[in-house]
């Protein structure tokens, strides 16, 4: 990696301070994709501002939505007995997720930052626009067994590999910002921004920001969820397809949905038209595989990914149905 | 050369023993892994002070912030039981424990760990006594090359931290962060089973 200048700080207007105006200067928490995208030279920050004494790493119920801190370890909230309660599709999410040592390491503030990875973003040798606007895209015509079918443009086909961001984005949850300026919330639907013609910007937070919490709104029904991630093996891999269900079923009719689609889209992938269709729907194979189809009637498949628009479908189903006979 | 096929009745591992020194003599020719050599030297004047407390010692040292945590034990502590296998958080060589949670020690910086509590392979055994996981390996032959091994006995040890209860699916899940390319896993899973999480 590059040299770079190091500091610690212990409050968040430090930490923003220290950031300052720097465009090279970079937070770090557990480090886990920071550090590895500096040894390939994808990432070569000034500065590391570390973050990691910063008091925000507890997990609380508060009023009627839970509070995650954003430098709260993914072990810890897969395991917190709120979480597991309120959320399970958010626990099952974060213990698929990478492997016990780096679950132990990553925050969620990180996690909900990592960057993608494609091949070719990873590659300097490589043509990519989200790396270097501007070069092209490796992966349109290339080796884009692992990329995405929702949510792309013809500057990008990054997939966001995120898997907690999945859950989260079907339970509406809200992010807590801290910048030069104040502080503000913004909710995780409007937070990632699809690729477009600039796909270098990946999400609304301006340089200096920091995530300093994250609330999820506890939607009842939400204790009846899933969260479903097909890979090339079954621990330790990144999604091909995933999804993130919680079904409100009353009299085996479906009064409400919350479905989430993950490594199959640019972003985290909140599929509205397939909830729409549930409600008032009964929960049989037949309603779940229309909502599948609607979830995905947008994909376009770019060559060797063409199977991901078949094998989310079936994802969701699966999921559906799992949850429809916990 | 002699064909080395071991004779009949040998087990593996005292075929290993026996065969040591020609074990030692390829690995002079065959060099360090992938990355050893990796490690960044800290430019003139460059070095932030920090103490790391490894294995219950404390150690003042003088690091280029780039120094991962693996690149300090391995080459400024001497402490080279830690291996270095994909530097990338891919392969859980590197696993050590610090305040008693496992973590990849090639994924973040040295200087990030003042204060903390760092445990390695070389803390486990107690003099000649070795950790009953060690000899849980050595009994059911939980590795071929070893290369793995330190951190496969880490992660363990850092696993039965969590709580988990330890039946074989979970152990094989729990130790997904592990890669072994001799393909040792079920005897790793036997010497955890037996073991059983308790130290």
């Amino acid at each position: 990696m590059n040299p770079f200048h190091y500091t610690r700080v212990e409050d968040s207007p430090a930490a923003i301070a220290a950031i300052g105006h720097d465009g090279r200067a970079r937070f770090v928490a557990g480090g886990t994709n920071i550090l590895d995208l500096m040894k390939i030279y994808v990432e070569e920050p000034t500065l590391l501002v570390d973050i990691n004494r910063l008091p925000l790493a507890t997990i609380e119920q508060r009023g009627d939505s839970v509070l995650i801190g954003a430098l709260a370890r993914m072990s810890d909230v897969a395991t917190d007995a709120t979480v597991r309660r309120l959320f399970p599709m958010v626990a099952s999410a974060l213990e698929a997720s990478a492997s016990p040592q780096l679950r132990n390491m990553a925050s969620m503030g990180g996690n909900l930052m990592q960057r993608t990875r494609c091949s070719y973003f990873r590659d300097t040798a490589t043509p990519c626009n989200k790396r270097a606007p501007g070069s092209g895209c490796g992966a349109l015509g290339g080796e884009n067994r692992m990329n995405a079918v929702l949510g792309t443009s013809e500057h990008c086909i990054a997939t966001h590999a995120s898997d907690v961001a999945v859950p989260l984005m079907a339970l509406d949850a809200v992010l807590h910002v801290a910048g030069a300026h104040g502080t503000r919330d913004v909710p995780l639907r409007d937070f990632y921004l699809l690729p477009g013609n600039a796909p270098q910007i990946e999400t609304v937070l301006v340089h200096g920001e920091l995530i300093t919490g994250i609330s999820v709104p506890v939607v009842p029904f939400a204790s009846r969820s899933t969260y479903l991630k097909v890979r090339d093996r079954a621990h330790y891999e990144f999604a091909l397809a995933s999804a993130a269900v919680a079904l409100d079923i009353t009299g085996g009719m479906i009064q409400n949905a919350r479905i989430a689609l993950g490594g199959v889209a640019t972003i985290p992938w909140r599929a509205r038209e397939a909830e729409r269709m549930l409600v008032n729907a009964p929960a049989t194979r037949a309603s779940f595989q229309r909502a599948a189809e609607a979830a995905l009637s947008g994909a376009h498949g770019h060559g060797k990914n063409d199977y991901k628009i078949v094998l989310a479908k079936r994802t969701l189903v699966r999921a559906l149905e799992m949850v429809a006979t916990s | 050369m002699d064909d080395p096929k071991p004779p009949g009745g040998m087990t593996r591992s005292q075929f290993v023993a026996r065969t040591s020194a020609s074990a030692i003599a390829l690995q002079v020719t065959a060099g360090l892994p992938a990355g050893a050599q990796d490690n960044p030297a800290a430019p003139a004047g460059s070095g932030m002070p920090v103490v790391l407390n490894v294995n219950g010692t404390d150690h003042r040292l003088s690091l280029d912030p780039r120094v991962t945590l693996l690149d300090a034990l391995r080459d400024h502590l001497a402490l080279t039981g830690t291996k270095k296998g994909c530097d990338q958080g891919t392969c859980g060589a590197c696993t050590v424990l610090v305040n008693g949670r496992r973590i990849d020690s090639c994924l973040t910086l040295a200087v990030m760990h003042a204060g903390d509590t760092i445990a390695t392979i070389e803390g486990l055994a107690r003099g000649e006594a070795l950790h009953p996981l060690q000899a849980a390996f050595i009994k059911h032959d939980a590795f071929q090359c070893g290369y793995c091994t330190s951190g496969q006995i880490m992660s363990c040890v850092g696993m039965a931290n969590e709580k988990h209860s330890l039946d074989r699916e979970t152990v094989q899940a729990q130790m997904s962060g592990n890669i072994c390319r001799c393909g040792c896993y079920p005897h790793i899973v036997d010497a955890v089973l037996d073991w059983g999480g308790t130290s």
